[in-house]
């Protein structure tokens, strides 16, 4: 059999394929629809949020910060409960990342302020004496794209009905609805208004002029998406 | 060799040849500064305060994955593929005008996608994804390479002379299948420009941006069958191609068993796209997908080592050879590190292993040796082969070639070495607790303890791209002032009889 796939590529890459095919589709479909079903208590992201997680991937901070907490005693020790799989519903791409340079930030809003990282970003030696992280200074004057987060919403919304301006269960039996705007105009004074609760806590007078003139900086985003990690 | 009846035509494989040099240079350039980021910090600001936006760690990463995988050892690849192609399969480029034309336009568009990586990650512009950085535009422009590169393949197999496929054949079909399913599979993405707003209106925004098909667990799921396999495709089988096309040729042995390939071949195919759940073990992932990650691992030792085995046995009663040539030093060190590599790979996929070992130094550590000690000195050995039969020069210094062999191979045991302690200090730290069962170190305590071990990783790092400096100017030389050679004249042997 072999001698005649040898002298038959078409079947021979046929049988290539086929071996090779085998194991994804194992592996992969079956728990497709389980996986991505959301716990209580996971809701979409803002659409400041969303701008302050593309701030995240822009910058490769998962090249150096996981995402998972793994169920050892050390680690729910040290970031706070495991990960479940549903509390990833909403996170396309999945930012689990795979090395952990600097600590994993899955619960980073559970034990860290605005006021910490705004410090931290600017010189992380001075919060974390040792710290091999380079400073992100030109997140405090660069701007975020507000509206290609709220492109990505719109888009979430329509094709997996990720649900935007629709009551969340949350785990104390409440609801809440993450409201997402009409148009891009809206969208942006919605950010807005989170942005300014943010920049109230920060100290940094460009930033907070920027946000007091109209403007996000993607320090303000980063924030944002930091405290929401719960 | 007289009777030869045909002159292969090499232009596109020349062309390859220099990008895989070029952009070896660069990722390896990048990485010795990555290393030297995390052992010096102030390294991050390298060109001021004003460029860290795009010279600090994280911009810089996925640049130097991407440019070693998808510049060097892609390159790498498509070079040898243009050379061996023909040589095992009886037929010239040059009897198809067709095929011509679809080799250069696979280079230059292939050209092309490189200069648009490195600007959009220079930018920040990616999906996070490791190794799928690259947003939808390019990853259409991919795409239409790699079927530039099917045509190719299979056209020049279409008009062959010599029925039966080589080894080596088998190995480049399979990486275009391979890496053409996982490519499309895990880039499944919506670009979000389509998007209207409720009340109709516009909503501009990056175009270039997208989202993943795949949410959290799924898109884990589907990036690591990707990221695991791509390695697979790209790091395993087609350098597992040229080594089965370089080494009897270089050594002038017949490949040792025919069989041991075939179980080596059909073996790789079958077990090594089980394995990549061995990148989510602990993860939110079902278990029972975790377990047959780590046992496919451990079960993918036969078959690595079916191969590796088989080349090293190709040596047999010719060891005297691996003293003689430095080439042959490259090639048998490099099958040995796939064995090492391969071994090591399974061990850190044990599940209490990996307790410790994943997020760690020590997984960048076993891709190295992979990497620099497998990838890289095969890649090296095809070209230091190639290039007296393509530019018809002699190897300008064989004493330089020596001298580059040893002083990588010193940088691959410091890098590997270096990151083993790293990883596995900074896991044991970790998990450490004190008598009261409370953390014993706070995080900072982890990374500040590890700057010796990457001290001298970026000394390895530095030593291995000196030695790959010294391997491009001895090609450039041989190029420029190498002595004229025919190919008659070169000793070697085929294990196809031309």
């Amino acid at each position: 059999m072999f001698h005649w796939l040898e002298k038959h590529p078409f079947f021979f890459a046929v049988g290539v394929f086929l071996v090779i095919s085998f194991a994804g589709l194992i592996e992969i479909v079956p728990n497709f629809a389980q996986a991505s079903r959301p716990v209580i208590g996971t809701a979409p992201y803002s659409t400041l949020e969303l701008a302050g997680r593309h701030v995240y991937i822009k910058n490769s901070c998962n090249a150096c910060h996981s995402q998972l907490v793994r169920p050892f005693k050390s680690e729910t020790d040290r970031y706070g409960h495991y990960s479940l799989s549903g509390e990833y519903a909403y996170d396309r791409p999945f930012l689990w990342g795979s090395k952990r340079t600097g600590p994993d930030l899955m619960r980073v809003g559970n034990y860290r302020t605005t006021d910490w990282h705004e410090n931290h970003m600017k010189a992380p030696a001075d919060v974390v004496p040792g710290s091999i992280m380079p400073a992100y200074t030109w997140m405090f004057t660069n701007l975020a794209d507000i509206n290609t987060a709220y492109a990505e919403q719109l888009t979430v919304a329509q094709f997996f009905s990720t649900p935007y301006n629709k009551p969340v269960p949350m785990k104390d039996g409440s609801t809440k609805v993450v409201a997402m705007g009409n148009n891009v105009t809206e969208a942006n004074a919605m950010a807005l208004e989170e942005a300014k609760l943010i920049a109230a806590d920060m100290k940094d007078q460009d930033v907070k002029d920027a946000v007091a003139n109209g403007q996000i900086p993607e320090i303000v985003a980063l924030i944002a998406y930091m405290n929401s990690l719960k | 060799m007289e009777n030869r009846p045909l002159e292969y035509d090499y232009t596109v494989a020349k062309m390859f040849m220099l990008t895989t040099i070029l952009l070896g240079i660069v990722g390896m350039l990048i990485g010795v500064i990555l290393a030297f980021q995390l052992a010096f910090p102030e390294v991050n600001t390298i060109l001021g305060s004003g460029l860290a936006e795009y010279t600090n760690f994280s911009r810089l990463r996925p640049l130097h994955t991407d440019a070693v995988i998808f510049g060097f050892t892609l390159s790498g690849i498509f070079a040898t593929w243009y050379y061996v192609g023909q040589r095992v399969l009886k037929v010239s480029m040059a009897e198809s005008g067709f095929l011509m034309f679809i080799g250069k336009l696979h280079f230059w568009l292939y050209l092309v996608g490189v200069v648009a990586v490195v600007v959009t990650l220079f930018m920040g512009i990616t999906t996070s994804k490791e190794y799928a950085e690259f947003e939808w535009p390019i990853d259409i422009a991919i795409v239409v390479v790699w079927v530039l590169f099917g045509i190719s393949l299979f056209g020049l197999i279409g008009i062959r002379r010599e029925k039966s496929l080589y080894i080596s054949v088998w190995y480049y079909i399979a990486t275009f299948l391979g890496i053409a399913m996982l490519y499309l599979f895990n880039n499944m993405e919506i670009p979000t420009m389509l998007a209207t707003a409720p009340d109709g209106s516009a909503v501009g925004g990056s175009w270039m941006h997208s989202v993943s098909m795949y949410a959290g667990t799924n898109d884990a799921l589907v990036q690591w069958w990707y990221g695991h396999n791509a390695v697979a495709f790209g790091f395993t089988v087609p350098i597992v191609a040229m080594i089965y096309y370089f080494l009897p040729k270089e050594s002038g042995q017949a490949i040792y068993s025919y069989k041991l390939s075939l179980l080596s071949f059909w073996g790789l195919m079958f077990v090594y796209l089980w394995a990549g759940g061995h990148h989510l073990l602990f993860s939110t992932v079902p278990d029972w997908m975790q377990t047959m990650g780590s046992i496919f691992s451990v079960i993918l030792i036969l078959p690595s080592w079916g191969s590796a085995i088989n080349m090293l046995l190709t040596m047999k009663g010719e060891w005297q050879q691996v003293a003689a040539s430095p080439l042959i030093k490259f090639m048998v060190l490099g099958s040995t590190f796939y064995m090492f590599s391969t071994l090591e790979g399974p061990i850190q996929a044990i599940k209490s292993v990996n307790a410790i070992a994943h997020f760690t130094d020590w997984i960048v550590g076993h891709v190295h040796d992979g990497v620099l000690g497998w990838v890289g000195f095969m890649i090296m050995a095809a070209l230091y082969h190639m290039a007296p039969r393509v530019f018809k020069k002699e190897i300008y210094s064989k004493s330089l070639m020596a001298t580059q062999f040893w002083i990588q191979t010193l940088g691959v045991v410091l890098y590997f070495t270096s990151m083993w302690i790293a990883g596995i200090t900074q896991g044991m730290m970790w998990r450490a607790h004190d008598e009261f069962g409370n953390l014993a170190y706070s995080f900072i305590d982890t990374v500040t303890v590890l700057h010796p071990y990457y001290t001298i990783r970026g000394v390895g790092g530095l030593l291995y791209l000196v030695g790959f400096l010294m391997f491009a100017y001895n090609i450039y030389k041989t190029m420029t002032s190498g002595r004229k050679v025919e190919e008659s004249e070169l000793q070697n042997a085929s294990p196809m009889g031309a």
